[in-house]
């Protein structure tokens, strides 16, 4: 699956997970984007390799006397963390934040047959799951933030575009689209948001439902 | 002379707690590590008490997280890096820090030693370059790591001599890939 992904995470978001300073929702978007993709998960480990060589030539602060005996009690008490089990549908990242598999999740329609999900994290970004049917396309919209939106099952165009599981669009202020899913399957996708989306007119435009792309 | 290293990679200290619970090798971690977690902590906004307490609870999750570390994709430094900075997102931030999914070796498919000895070897390049960098760049660099900058602030960071340590990782998981299959 990871030599098909053509679409990736930009060098600022994949430094900015490393070292930790992204919303919760982006971080969730990485993560599990990282899971499908083995370039993008060799390049935040080699960004993990900068933290770790800052780590290692900052000064030091010195620990109290005692700090290595309850250590010690601490180890002794746990046992070892037995290896966490691998969800059946989707990357293990996402599983937790929909209570196990893609079968799992409460949708909420939103109108001309798109349902979402929005889940919870913390409040400075969105985490919603998309679920677009076959050749129906998104409200137009533009940005006042970022946006990344991870393919999942199915794909969609946008524009010239073709985003298959896996892959990612990133979007900024400077763009405005109408992403439309794919002919051959539904899309479900994870959208991330760090600031509420621009819709073209006064109320938010109801797409029609796009065939025979 | 080649072939031995400048300075201790630690690695043989965390397959000693792995394979065998050994807390002297804990306690050798113990002694050069907590102290440089503690500043990494203090520098990112915690006060002493908060980052002696998390300090502690890294170098435990080190050794409860022992048998997921792979010496063919990272120093010890760095795995413990990634263990602190989740420390800190979970205790200053208070938030859940996602993950990617493990991809850990099986009993059957230990990394090669070969690969091992690389990736240490390019960790240890890899600080001498970011050592070499211009003192700005040096500076916008640590500020990123130690959470004194916004993810939109960052792209100024993000030039990075990373070619061969990445395509060192990507050959790993590659390699590790293949062995699942
Ligand atoms: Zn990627
Ligand atoms: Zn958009």
């Amino acid at each position: 699956m990871t030599d098909e992904i053509t679409h990736h995470l930009t060098d600022a978001l994949l430094m900015a997970y490393s070292a930790g300073t992204l919303p919760e929702a982006f971080n969730l978007a990485v993560a599990t984007h990282v899971s499908m993709c083995d370039a993008c998960r060799a390049a935040v480990e080699s960004y993990d390799a900068v933290g770790g060589a800052l780590l290692a030539e900052t000064e030091s602060q010195e620990m109290a006397a005692d700090a290595l005996s309850s250590a010690l009690v601490m180890i002794r008490d746990t046992p070892a963390e037995a290896p966490a089990p691998r969800p059946a549908d989707i990357p293990a990242p996402l599983a937790g934040y929909i209570g196990g598999s893609l079968a799992d999740v409460t949708w909420r329609p939103v109108g001309m047959g798109v349902k979402q999900a929005v889940l919870k994290t913390s409040p400075e970004a969105t985490a919603r799951l998309l679920y677009i049917p076959a050749g129906a396309a998104m409200p137009d919209h533009g940005h006042k933030g970022l946006e990344l939106t991870l393919v999942l099952r199915g794909a969609f165009f946008d524009e010239d575009a073709r985003f298959g599981p896996g892959d990612v669009e990133v979007a900024t202020e400077a763009d405005e689209h109408t992403p439309i899913a794919d002919i051959g399957e539904d899309c479900i996708c994870l959208a991330v948001t760090d600031a509420p989306l621009k819709f073209r007119g006064w109320l938010p435009r109801l797409a029609q439902p796009f065939l025979g792309i | 002379m080649k072939s031995a290293p400048a300075r201790a990679d630690w690695v043989a200290h965390v397959i000693r707690i792995r394979d065998a619970r050994d807390e002297t090798a804990f306690a050798e971690l113990f002694a050069h590590f907590a102290p440089r977690v503690k500043a990494f902590l203090m520098r990112s906004g915690g006060d002493p008490a908060i980052a002696e307490e998390c300090a502690q609870e890294v170098m435990v999750t080190l050794w409860r997280k022992a048998h997921l570390f792979d010496p063919a994709r990272a120093s010890v430094a760095t795995w413990i890096f990634t263990i602190a900075r989740n420390k800190r997102i979970d205790v200053l931030r208070r938030q859940r820090r996602p993950e990617p999914e493990d991809l850990s070796w099986g009993p059957e498919e230990a990394p090669d030693q070969a690969d091992i000895v690389t990736l240490q070897q390019e960790s240890a390049q890899l600080s001498a370059a970011i050592a070499r960098l211009p003192e700005t760049q040096r500076e916008l660099i640590q500020r990123a790591y130690f959470g004194e900058m916004s993810h939109g602030e960052i792209a100024a960071a993000t030039g990075l001599p990373l070619g061969t340590i990445k395509s060192r990782i990507r050959l790993a998981l590659d390699r590790l890939r293949h062995a699942m299959k």
